[in-house]
């Protein structure tokens, strides 16, 4: 059921140092301002300092009180003020409302900005704009890697998203790098190193520079890591707009896992209260469902539950030795296991309840054929109704792109169709969403003359070389298509099915989607890893429009020991799903390999869609 | 950040001129005479200040190192009572009262914590900015060596700047005063992919340079144009994001813009006079229709009673599309459990005063949607009727339990099994197991099986 690891899977590196390390850079940080002082948290940054530290610690480095940043005045007495904030500019102003306050007041205080995880001369400027620059001090708490799981670590960026795919910003390719030499300081070197997107190509130049710069001071150690893989969002957006079927991506949708956890409401629990789960491998009935295909947990589920009766039931005949033994060893693990079991049974009913009010069969139906190719008409009415019944505008939203990146745009008269029932349904504002959306790619317009794919290919083909880069730029940004079904073609992407897909016994990493369809992110990763490089992929490179962003960096000196080689470092640049994990964590136990996943974020369609709304505040 | 705008740039102006020292063009004689006056008095205050990287914090972000200390002299000297010069007084003062925060004794060391492994580079970067911040005396210092002068006088590349820039240090950018200069230091500092120090540059190319000039080499540079784009609308520098893609000839974006600021705007009227300027904006054929019916839509929410919001004079003005509209208003009624409107909505007369059932979104759906909302049985019955094709009214009969209507069906299409089959799943004794029972024995039905 669960997938055991082969036996001679590697052994993951602990990245529980990661948690100490930025733990103790924080107290660090903290002593630099000392005596009592009163700690100002922006929201965000709450769950990922949950995950590393807790009140106590802070009260022992005089943190007095706390406080979360947002738009109130703050009604703090204290002489000394600590913001930990992300470097944002609206942070920027409010801690400058409350400095200028004070002063008017005629009022001196001691105020502290840590930013986290680096700080933007952007909100420096704001700063000293305001006339705090010297009144603040500033400091820096390089907390860019948290690890949610065994093998799971994130940057907790999910803005990286929107500000680098929407906007062009390149501000957090310098905390991807230093991020990934942290790691190779610690865990490294890197030898192998596989790379698409502009992005990926970017942050691994400047984390290379990086290691030249501290001139490598891993050299001579072995390499624990053998192969590192980085790869940008927007060469695979049609798999995170899928809906997710395996338990955890499902419980990420419905119910939304926050930095490893997730709150179960009193539909979950049964009871009148909500409660906070952590999810991950300590979890022992989690860990056995969450790559799972979810028609698979019911049953699961309900082996366990007969398997814990029967433990309970032992109890019966036995002698006082034996019911003492019972009760002191066995009884609290057997009652942890009973009450993560109802949780989790509880989680079951309250996804079927939602799924099944919301026609998800019909939902799915339309996907597949979406991925497939076919219907095209009738998905495009599905969803039109969609829009018209005013189910849901991210859901809504979804779809549309899912149509528009597996058709490479939408024909004209539907895009205006859709995108007018769209407004009339959900408010007209959000035709700055559509315009967002058409320039991030993810919804667009098939041009007119979009037919001219022949001498587009063969233009393309012409001007690789770097004098001509300007034209291709301008082309690209023209034209720059998805191409989704050549590219699903090319790489079997929909798995023939004689029969039925057993779901039970998956066999490629379709299962994830119902064996409907191979994740295209991890069957890039799957392809790159089997040939060690990317040949024979250039015609899928050039599908991708990444013709000049495909990379393979391969050490000549290889001390790897096959150990290494079979761990695998996975770099998600705009977040990954979890589904993708799954299906990566499925690769692994089939090749014997282990990844290990390091995401700015992790995300799935809701995400995404919500990155690219524009609504009111 | 508009109040300050003026003063601000009155203040960069005349502090341009006094960091006329830094000048290092030396084409000219006499320029090269200036310069190594700057030089000298350069170092003459950093003689003065011990730490030259403290004095680039106070200006990496654009303050000209000479100009803080220069104006700072000046002010002790004879002003010392003006306005600015109290101001900058006191931002010293607390600066350097910043500057004189104890050096934390940690007893968490870090390194201990790496002890046989190697240091973290995070934690290095760490520590090198703490090491960048010693405590700042104002006692002259003496025998400093001659090769840190260079260090930070104007000596820097453009690719040191970047790096120190890149590693979060401050660093002064006035030394790059030539065009030239500027675009070589922003062409570093795009070439090694940080958008943060990229940002930077900008803020300072932003500030030195007309925004003609500024625009017109942005246009060619078009990763840094996104970073300016994306730097201005985070501050909300709206009327500059505005000249700058009337610049570009972005019209849609332009216009764009100028349409999101309404988001911000609370009270409805002055939304209403807002979008009212909007209207003529060069949006996108399409766009200006939306843009147009939001406006109405906001006139109409205004003055909310009277026929002009009646669900068909909207339809009308917003021509929505009868599927739409259908399916709007079908929620809309059944929650309010209004069968007589629901009636009405798919009813349709002929010239001729006939009524028809009619159905835009297909029956099927309806009762899909009736049953959602809870309809009655005779309700839903009524619209499974109403389904043209057989097997989907089977389907949707048997699911919602409209016994008569699956009566009926098999016995048109005279399915004698089928009826029989069905007999077991009514309740026993029923009006529809006696239907059923008098159908089967009915003589008049010829069965095709």
């Amino acid at each position: 059921m669960a997938f055991p690891h082969r036996p001679d899977a590697p052994e993951l590196p602990d990245f529980s140092m990661l948690k100490r390390l930025a733990r103790d850079q924080l107290i660090y940080l903290l002593e630099q301002l000392p005596g009592k002082k009163d700690l100002f948290i922006e929201a965000d940054l709450m769950s990922p300092l949950d995950r590393i530290a807790n009140v106590s610690i802070l009260k022992q480095h005089e943190v007095d009180k706390l406080y979360k940043v947002e738009n109130k005045p703050a009604l703090s007495s204290n002489e000394q003020l600590c913001f930990l904030v992300r470097p944002r500019i609206k942070n920027m102003r409010y801690i400058a409302n409350l400095v200028n306050a004070d002063k008017l007041a005629g009022r001196t205080r001691k105020y502290k900005v840590i930013f986290s995880p680096q700080k933007f001369y952007a909100c420096e400027m704001v700063l000293e704009e305001e006339g705090i620059y010297g009144d603040v001090s500033c400091d820096e708490w390089a907390f860019s890697l948290l690890p949610l799981d065994v093998d799971l670590l994130s940057m907790e960026l999910p803005e990286f998203f929107r500000d680098y795919f929407l906007e062009g910003d390149q501000r957090w390719i310098n905390t991807v790098a230093q991020a990934l030499h942290l790691l190779s300081t610690l865990y490294g070197p890197f030898p192998n190193s596989y790379g698409i997107g502009r992005c990926a190509k970017m942050s691994y130049e400047l984390w290379r520079k990086l290691e030249e710069e501290e001139d490598g001071e891993t050299k001579g150690r072995r390499p624990e890591i053998g192969h590192t893989f980085l790869l940008d969002r927007d060469t695979d957006f049609v798999t995170a707009l899928c809906s997710q079927v395996v338990y955890e991506g499902l419980v990420d949708d419905t119910f939304r896992i926050k930095c490893g956890s997730v709150d179960f409401g009193p539909e979950v629990t049964s009871s009148d209260k909500s409660l906070k789960v952590l999810l991950n491998a300590e979890d022992k009935v989690f860990s056995e469902i969450r790559n799972e295909h979810f028609s698979n947990v019911f049953g699961f589920l309900s082996q366990k539950a007969r398997n814990l009766q029967a433990q309970y039931d032992r109890r019966r005949g036995m002698d006082i030795k034996q019911m003492k033994n019972f009760v002191s060893q066995e009884l609290k693990g057997l009652k942890q296991e009973h009450r993560l079991l109802s949780l989790h049974i509880g989680a079951c009913e309250s996804i079927m309840k939602k799924k099944t009010k919301q026609d998800f069969q019909e939902l799915i139906k339309t996907e597949h054929a979406l991925l497939e190719g076919f219907s095209i008409r009738e998905s495009t009415s599905y969803i039109e109704e969609h829009i018209d019944r005013q189910v849901s505008p991210i859901e809504s939203l979804r779809l549309m792109c899912l149509l528009s990146i597996t058709e490479n745009g939408l024909i004209p008269k539907d895009y205006r169709s859709l995108k007018t029932q769209y407004l009339q349904s959900y408010g007209p504002e959000h035709l700055l969403t559509f315009s967002n959306l058409r320039r991030a790619g993810l919804l667009t317009e098939q041009a007119p003359g979009d037919t001219l794919t022949a001498v587009e290919s063969k233009v393309s083909k012409l001007v690789t070389d770097k004098a001509a880069g300007k034209i291709t730029d301008a082309f690209s940004s023209l034209a720059k298509r998805s191409n989704f079904r050549a590219i699903s073609k090319k790489l079997n992407l929909i798995p023939r099915v004689d029969g039925e897909y057993d779901l039970k016994v998956p066999r490629d990493m379709a299962y994830v989607f119902s064996g409907a369809y191979v994740p295209l992110s991890c069957r890039i990763i799957e392809q790159v890893l089997e040939r060690r490089s990317w040949q024979g992929l250039d015609e899928v490179v050039r599908l991708l429009n990444c013709s000049e962003f495909a990379f393979t960096d391969m050490t000549k000196e290889d001390k790897a020991s096959s150990e290494s080689l079979r761990l695998i470092l996975v770099v998600f640049l705009g977040g990954c799903t979890f589904s993708e994990i799954s299906a990566l964590r499925f690769l692994g136990r089939e090749k014997g390999y282990r990844f290990i996943f390091l995401t700015t974020a992790v995300t799935n369609s809701a995400r995404l869609m919500e990155a690219m709304s524009e609504v009111k505040a | 950040m508009n109040r300050t705008k003026g003063d601000e740039e009155e203040y960069w102006n005349s502090s341009k001129f006094k960091a006329f020292t830094f000048d290092d063009e030396d084409d000219e004689l006499s320029q090269l005479k200036e310069s190594k006056r700057a030089v000298n008095s350069l170092r003459d205050f950093v003689d003065d200040d011990d730490d030259d990287d403290d004095l680039e914090r106070v200006s990496w972000s654009g303050e000209p190192v000479g100009s803080i200390s220069w104006s700072i002299k000046e002010t002790a000297g004879n002003s010392g009572s003006t306005h600015e010069g109290r101001e900058q007084l006191k931002s010293r003062n607390s600066f350097s009262s910043y500057a004189q925060l104890p050096k934390p004794t940690s007893t968490y060391s870090l390194s201990s914590f790496f002890r046989g492994r190697t240091r973290p580079g995070s934690f290095q970067s760490l520590s090198d900015a703490l090491s960048d911040t010693p405590a700042k005396s104002y006692a002259p210092e003496l025998g400093r060596p001659k090769g840190e002068y260079r260090d930070y006088s104007n000596d820097w590349s453009p690719s040191d700047t970047v790096r120190r820039l890149r590693k979060g240090k401050v660093c002064s950018l006035e030394r790059f005063r030539s065009l030239q200069d500027k675009l070589q230091l922003l062409e570093e500092a795009v070439s090694m992919h940080d958008g943060n120090v990229i940002t930077a540059v900008l803020i300072f190319l932003k500030r030195t340079l007309c925004k003609e000039i500024l625009f017109r080499e942005l246009e060619v540079r078009q990763v840094a144009l996104r970073h300016l784009i994306h730097f201005l609308k985070e501050i909300g520098d709206q009327k500059l994001l505005l000249d700058l893609f009337r610049y570009l000839d972005r019209t849609e974006e332009l216009a764009l813009s100028h349409y999101r600021e309404h988001l911000n705007i609370q009270d409805p009227e002055k939304r209403k006079e807002f979008l009212k300027t909007c209207i003529g904006l060069p949006f996108s054929a399409e766009d200006s229709a939306h843009i147009q019916d939001h406006y109405t839509l906001l006139e109409r929410q205004i003055i909310i009673e009277g026929t002009f919001s009646s669900p068909i004079n909207l339809k009308k003005t917003f021509k929505i599309p009868d599927k739409q509209y259908v399916l709007t208003a079908l929620a809309a009624r059944a929650k309010l459990r209004a069968w007589h409107d629901v009636d009405a909505l798919f009813t349709t007369k002929n010239w001729l005063g006939y009524t028809k059932k009619r159905a835009p979104i297909g029956f099927h759906r309806v009762v899909e949607i009736l049953h959602k909302n809870s309809a009655p049985v005779q309700i839903l019955q009524e619209y499974v009727n109403l389904v043209e094709d057989v097997d989907t009214k089977l389907n949707l009969a048997t699911k919602f339990k409209c016994h008569d209507v699956v009566i009926d069906t098999y016995r048109d299409l005279k399915d004698r099994q089928q009826l029989l089959a069905y007999r077991s799943k009514v309740d026993k004794g029923s009006a529809e197991e006696e239907k059923i029972d008098a159908l089967l024995s009915s003589p008049q039905i010829r069965w095709k099986n």
